[in-house]
């Protein structure tokens, strides 16, 4: 098996455009939730904020591209053209053939699909139909806008697993690469914002309703008084390449991934379980050939659910007891949806790189339920050598990453 | 309308769906070469013509024939003119 390692990295999240902006806002402890007036109109949505990207021209993009892209399309193309960069590869090793796409969103497009069922259902007449709608609707849409615009001919992978997709990208970028299969992969997720995504957690009564008036209060990953989800949007895109490559190029190695798993929880489809949860973590030290012992740090999902933080909580005290430090990132982006795991999985990477870590934003009293494990709850130094990061979805599914700084070894 | 007003709307109505500059709408660019439209462009040009001039021009034979933009400005005149006979 090759070992796999990531070489660049872009990022399009609610803060806005690029990555170091996502480093630098998280580190500063910047909350990029706001209200949101669209929400207003919806009768049955008691949530009115969420973490929304702004500042982003589209027209970047050569209309060619553009005209089959909804908002998901154009976050994942402009996350992928920074991730490439970074990388220093060019457009010979995107169209050699070696080089594959693993990018999955929640969905196709809503507002896309609005648009057209909203003309459609009054007219019953499709002569009006713009030739490239199918396109942003299409599951792996994001995959294959960013193909198209970068010229990419290798392997085309689009997952889907909502919350878990991100994680699950780069899970099954790197093991491709770990096969041999391709040389490189530009892995993430990507998902744009519409009401009906906080309508749904909302009716779900897992939508964060309390803080309407003070956006930057909630999300509450771990909070006694946290009350649900905040929606957002956005693309985190990762370049992997193989270790042998990366080292032949004489690029610099940000990291190493050295362990993936993924696991369904047929128990419920929508409530998390401790013990899935731990065993998905367990398998993926056991991918890595790691023991518990070996992690320094856990970058959780915690989402600010009362269920899902406290799920989480006892797994990770189950796996890894009281000491090793964690902290969610949700509290600064909100939940990015299919986006979050390598969003968050980007930021990680740059905590690992920096020696820091980055605390839970909004975590003023720790919820007795998850209070048996190790908090970071200021922005502090620390020399983490490996870490993992997890991801689980509606539907159960989990997942999580093991990453290390790079060793030449 | 005028034969001119009815160019000047099938101009403005193209280059603000594909994005083109006034100077490159002339009558003798070409819509694939010169305009670089594509396939898909084309049946997005004829929703935009019928929008615009709210008529139908999907099944008419004759907008296979059409290579220039002086073609389409030629081609909408008359599809008026027939219909207003």
């Amino acid at each position: 098996m090759k070992r796999v390692v990531i070489t660049g990295m872009g990022a399009v999240s609610p803060y806005g455009k690029g990555q170091d902006l996502l480093i630098e806002s998280l580190m500063a402890g910047r909350s990029a939730v706001r209200q949101v007036d669209k929400l207003d109109p919806i009768n049955g949505v008691r949530s009115k904020v969420a973490g929304l990207v702004p500042d982003i021209d589209p027209k970047e993009i050569p209309r060619k591209y553009r005209r089959s892209m909804s908002n998901m399309s154009v976050y994942a193309t402009l996350a992928s053209q920074e991730a490439l960069q970074q990388s220093g590869l060019s457009a010979a090793e995107c169209t050699s053939g070696q080089m594959g796409v693993a990018i999955g969103s929640t969905i196709g497009s809503t507002q896309t699909n609005q648009e057209f069922f909203k003309n459609f259902l009054a007219t019953r007449d499709l002569e009006r139909i713009k030739s490239t709608i199918f396109f942003k609707i299409m599951n792996h849409s994001c995959a294959v806008n960013v193909s198209q615009v970068l010229g990419i001919t290798g392997r085309i992978l689009s997952p889907s697993a909502a919350c878990s997709t991100g994680c699950q990208a780069v899970g099954y970028g790197y093991e491709m690469i770990a096969l041999g299969r391709q040389q490189f992969m530009l892995c993430g997720g990507a998902d744009e914002y519409h009401p009906l995504t906080t309508g749904t957690f909302d009716m779900l009564n897992a939508a964060s309703i309390n803080f309407n008036a003070q956006p930057h209060r909630t999300p509450r990953p771990f909070d006694r008084d946290r009350d649900g989800v905040v929606c957002s949007e956005g693309s985190g895109i990762l370049l992997l390449e193989s270790l042998e490559s990366a080292s032949a190029r004489g690029v610099n190695i940000l990291a190493e991934i050295i362990g993936f798993a993924t696991v369904s929880d047929p128990s419920s489809i929508a409530n998390p379980d401790t013990d899935s949860i731990a065993r998905c973590m367990r398998t993926a030290l056991e991918d890595a050939g790691l023991t518990p012992e070996s992690i320094d740090y856990v970058n959780a999902h915690a989402t600010a659910t009362l269920q899902g933080d406290i799920a989480e909580s006892k797994a990770i005290y189950q796996l890894f007891g009281g000491k090793v430090p964690l902290s969610s990132l949700k509290g600064h982006l909100g939940h990015t949806m299919a986006a979050s795991g390598s969003l968050e999985l980007a930021a990680l990477v740059e905590m690992l790189n920096r020696g820091c870590l980055i605390p839970t934003l909004n975590l003023d009293n720790v919820d007795e339920s998850c209070a048996n494990i190790r908090h970071v709850r200021t922005l502090s130094t620390a020399s983490i050598q490996t870490a993992i990061k997890n991801n689980f979805a509606l539907g159960g599914v989990n997942s999580s990453l093991v990453i290390r700084r790079y060793q030449n070894d | 309308m005028t034969d001119q007003e009815i160019i000047g709307l099938i101009n403005t109505s193209l280059a603000e769906e594909f994005e083109l500059s006034s100077d490159s709408m002339k009558p003798e660019a070409l819509i694939f070469d010169d305009l670089e439209l594509d396939s898909l462009d084309i049946v997005d040009m004829v929703v935009v013509l019928e929008n615009a001039f709210q008529f139908k021009i999907r099944e008419d034979d004759s907008i296979q024939k059409i290579r220039a933009l002086g073609d389409i400005h030629d081609f909408v005149i008359n599809k008026k003119k027939e219909l207003n006979n």
